[in-house]
């Protein structure tokens, strides 16, 4: 044994959970209370047992500063449409915006800020001087609903990025409106035209007949340093390996950082305008698909939602099942992201050993599901397909086997001074920073914070086993990459445990009553990347009237890039392969 | 430290070689497999309107009814919008629909991707049938024949540059994992490279969202000639299940003139590879060569015409 085990032994040796005592609805009503001047009457809580608090948009940074008191993270801030969308030729009933911002109170529940902005006016004080988790959260939903934070210190557009140059291609065609009140629409400038009505007639005969043409584009106005000596490198958006799209400005001293800009929302497919109207299975391949490799979290916190609204309690079978699939989802990951960090560093030895063990996973999703990334099969009521019979025989010893061969050749990885040289020190997010800024997931569990949704607010299978917490407290990449190898195993032993004993039965029960247009619920699920959260209000018979993913790697995103300046730019794509982000559920 | 190096070195001769041999060998699936699901024209119920149970249920409007005048009512199915979510089988009333095996899908023409539905002797109920099994023996047997023959064309390496014009990141990771150990296509003188300078072929993922049509067709631009295109996945082929939003393109066909295209959702990794040796091939039979060479998107911005025949 090395000293370099050891090292690794210490730095995951650090207990993160201090359990504290449950914080009631009462007890926030009166922080509340007495930061507002008067008394405030949250709505009883949902079935997810989160806190409805309508308050005066004056009012929102003093609710938020009662609740920061009480140590609240930031969860998501969302906006909508109070009328919701149209649906059929149901006339809207209220003209207005909406925005919510959600904070997860430790110990206690969910607490739902709600503020109603009238149309003519839609704008409030921008939270982020004093959430600045919620930066990126305030710029889409102004990009995406025309609500204005008045004093966000970042007024560029984020998700569309020619907001405001191109009005004719995206000012909303008229068309078929006519049957109803244009108010609220007329007053919110949306970027997207109507949701469409149905896929559009295939036609499978028809390649392109025009050259290419290159859009309109505004110049993007990056944010640079200045001074002697600094330059800036620009990044992408196509990147030189098989990465996914974004820009990254870098303004550099020589080989030092000094400050970076990144610039995504690249694959902003519009998923969440796409899913209005939709009945509840409708939607549930396109959110599945806001990332590939974060599917059974995404489907799974989009089902609960749903379920929530419905008043669903999914069978046992579905309940064991979820956990199953998101612990191979995880453990794929893992593997993979491991082998990335290699890459990294380019320590071909780890790059093709745990690039072969996470191909061996990923069979055995297959062997399992049928598909090699988990689609299809998690929806709403509990699972849509059988579990194969023929994956789960053996799943346990393989996932052990390959855990082993996982934990051998991290062993090796520890072993290579070249390569650990590179991890430590790298990167480094702050316990005070990870917490200022709303990490998520590994990222922030490897700076010492504790969270994680699988502990914290377990449901479906993990109210019903017990998941070990792991944590790192240097915040470096190596910290990132020994809490990652530790999951591994950790991951690795609830497949173990469960494979063989999932119970038998039913996989799903049919969605309980409908739920009223206008209800809201939210729901999240721990992946791979942290937690995924969906927030969804049902629209009349079963439909989805709005719906909000707030994806881990869209929290973690900014903080990346925080954590770049000071270190040098070759470590940039090692910094980013530890944080292991996902573009495509960010942009969504 | 000398002996971890030692160690390093002598590990993997502890294991024997764990590449596949594809595409000498088939594709490595499991029982659970979900491949293009396949319409059995007896058990159909023959009614084949837009209000059939089957292209109802259908999530990305892969189901299409047969024309008017066509023998059989039942419906055809497009490879290249579907998703292999098995909603279909289900939803049929008389079990006419069954999922398959058949993941390597990939074809030079875009309405050769629709398949037709396929005769069964009806006395055999879709799941059991070994007509079916016979069925996949002809295809599988199609298949090698393909395969013998872009095997005979490759002369040369092929370098490819993988453009993500805004995918879920499914097809991005097993374009990934064909560099990993089990797939390497570096066996078959593929490679990835960095810039689209140094690239004979660009592969395409994703639905081509508004925010990226200006970056991707510079790299296409900037790709010297000849240049292929392979189109990977249902939202490059059509939009997959993002077909329709407004800020997308319905996929890379909207912008990029396209040789292959790779249905799945994503692709299997061999379909991948099946893909690019057929582009080889292509590029083996003169189509994408020298300009004017009648190489449909040779020499000129105008993307390519319909049909470019296999053979
Ligand atoms: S498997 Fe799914 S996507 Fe494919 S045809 Fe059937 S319903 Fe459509």
């Amino acid at each position: 044994m090395s000293e370099h085990d050891a090292a690794a032994e210490v730095l995951v040796a650090v207990t993160l959970r201090e359990p504290g005592e449950p914080v009631s609805a009462t007890a926030i009503r009166e922080a509340l209370a007495l930061h507002l001047d008067h008394s405030v009457s949250p709505t009883a809580p949902g079935a997810s047992g989160d806190l409805l608090v309508p308050v005066m948009r004056e009012e929102l940074t003093a609710a938020i500063e009662a609740l920061l008191e009480l140590d609240a993270t930031h969860v998501m801030l969302t906006a909508f449409c109070l009328a919701g969308p149209r649906v059929g030729r149901s006339p809207r009933v209220q003209a207005g915006l909406a925005v919510e911002e959600v904070m997860a109170v430790p110990n206690g529940p969910l607490v739902r800020l709600r503020i109603v902005l009238p149309a003519d006016d839609p704008s409030y004080q921008s939270i982020t001087p004093l959430v600045p988790a919620a930066q990126w959260d305030e710029r889409e939903a102004r990009d995406l609903h025309g609500v204005t934070p008045v004093g966000h210190p970042d007024p560029r557009p984020l998700v569309i990025h020619d907001a405001g140059t191109t009005p004719a291609s995206a000012a909303a065609p008229a068309s078929s409106s006519a049957a109803t009140p244009a108010s609220a629409d007329a007053a919110v400038p949306s970027p997207y035209a109507p949701p469409p009505a149905a896929p559009a007639a295939p036609e499978p005969t028809v390649p392109p007949t025009t050259a290419p043409t290159v859009p309109d584009v505004a110049p993007y106005r990056a944010f640079v340093a200045h001074g002697d000596g600094v330059y800036q490198l620009p990044v992408g958006p196509i990147h030189a390996g098989v990465i996914e799209p974004g820009h990254f400005r870098f303004s550099a001293v020589g080989e030092s950082v000094l400050y970076l800009d990144a610039r995504l929302f690249y694959a902003h497919r519009g998923i969440e305008r796409m899913v209005e109207g939709r009945p509840f299975a409708g939607a549930l391949p396109v959110i599945e698909r806001a990332c590939g490799v974060c599917t059974v979290t995404h489907a799974t916190a989009y089902s609960r939602a749903v379920e929530e609204l419905t008043g669903t309690v999914p069978p046992a079978r579905a309940q064991m099942g979820r956990v199953l699939l998101a612990e191979m989802e995880r453990l794929y990951n893992h593997v993979g992201d491991l082998g990335n960090i290699c890459a990294g560093v380019g320590f071909n030895y780890g790059i093709s050993r745990l690039g072969f063990q996470k191909e061996r996973l990923l069979r055995l999703n297959e062997r399992l599901t049928g598909h090699r990334y988990l689609m299809g099969v998690v929806a709403p009521g509990g699972l849509r397909l059988e579990l194969d019979e023929r994956g789960l025989v053996g799943l346990g010893s393989l996932v052990t086997d390959i855990e082993h061969e996982v934990r051998a050749t991290v062993r090796h990885i520890v072993r290579s001074e070249g390569v650990m040289n590179r991890l430590h020190t790298t990167g480094i997010l702050t316990n005070a920073e990870a917490r200022r800024l709303g990490a998520l997931g590994v990222a922030a569990r490897a700076s010492g914070q504790a969270c994680d949704l699988r502990i914290d607010r377990p449901t479906d299978g993990y109210r019903e086993i017990q998941v070990a917490s792991v944590g790192a407290s240097s915040g470096d990449v190596a910290a990132r990459f020994h809490v990652r190898a530790q999951e591994v195993g950790v991951s690795a032993a609830i497949v173990a445990d469960l494979a063989g004993r999932i119970p038998d039965g039913e996989i799903s029960v049919p969605l309980g009553r409908e739920p009223r247009s206008g209800e809201v619920a939210l729901a999240g699920a721990e992946g791979p990347r942290g937690a995924s959260w969906i927030w969804l209000m049902a629209g009349p018979k079963g439909t989805v009237a709005r719906l909000h993913l707030r994806s881990a790697s869209f929290a973690n995103w900014p903080i990346v890039a925080a954590v770049v300046p000071g270190n040098i730019v070759p470590d940039f794509p090692l910094i980013n392969k530890s944080f292991e982000l996902c573009y495509a559920c960010t942009d969504r | 430290m000398p002996m971890d190096a030692v160690r390093r070195l002598v590990t993997p001769l502890r294991n024997s070689p764990v590449t596949s041999h594809y595409p000498e060998s088939g594709p490595l699936l499991q029982f659970a497999t979900r491949g293009l699901p396949m319409v059995d024209q007896h058990r159909c119920n023959g009614e084949g309107s837009p209000a059939s149970a089957c292209i109802r249920s259908c999530p990305t409007g892969a189901i299409l009814a047969a024309p008017p005048d066509a023998a059989s009512k039942a419906p055809s199915i497009d490879a290249g919008r579907c998703i292999f979510c098995a909603e279909c089988v289900s939803a049929c009333p008389s079990s006419a629909i069954a999922m398959t095996w058949r993941s390597e899908l990939s074809r030079t023409d875009r309405a050769q991707l629709v398949e037709r539905p396929v005769e069964i002797d009806p006395g055999i109920s879709a799941s059991e049938g070994s007509n079916i099994a016979d069925h996949l023996a002809t295809t599988r047997a199609d298949d090698e024949r393909t395969r013998t023959q872009i095997i005979g064309r490759l002369g040369r390496s092929l370098h490819v540059r993988h453009l993500d014009a805004g995918s879920c990141n499914g097809c991005d990771w097993e374009i990934a994992a064909l560099l990993n150990p089990y797939h390497d296509v570096q066996r078959l003188g593929i490679d990835f490279v960095a810039s689209p300078r140094h690239a004979d072929l660009l592969l395409v993922t994703g639905v081509m969202t508004r925010n990226l049509e200006e970056a991707a067709n510079r790299t296409y631009q900037a790709m010297p000639e000849p240049r292929l295109v392979v189109a990977v996945g249902a939202c490059a082929i059509g939009g997959g299940v993002f077909a329709g939003s407004p800020q997308t393109g319905d996929g890379a066909t909207s912008r990029l003139p396209v040789d292959v295209f790779v249905p799945g959702c994503p692709p299997r990794p061999e379909a991948i590879i099946q893909g690019l040796l057929m582009a080889v091939h292509l590029r083996g039979s003169g189509i994408g060569d020298a300009a004017g060479s009648g190489g449909a998107n040779a020499g000129s911005e105008a993307p390519a015409g319909p049909a470019k025949a296999p053979q």
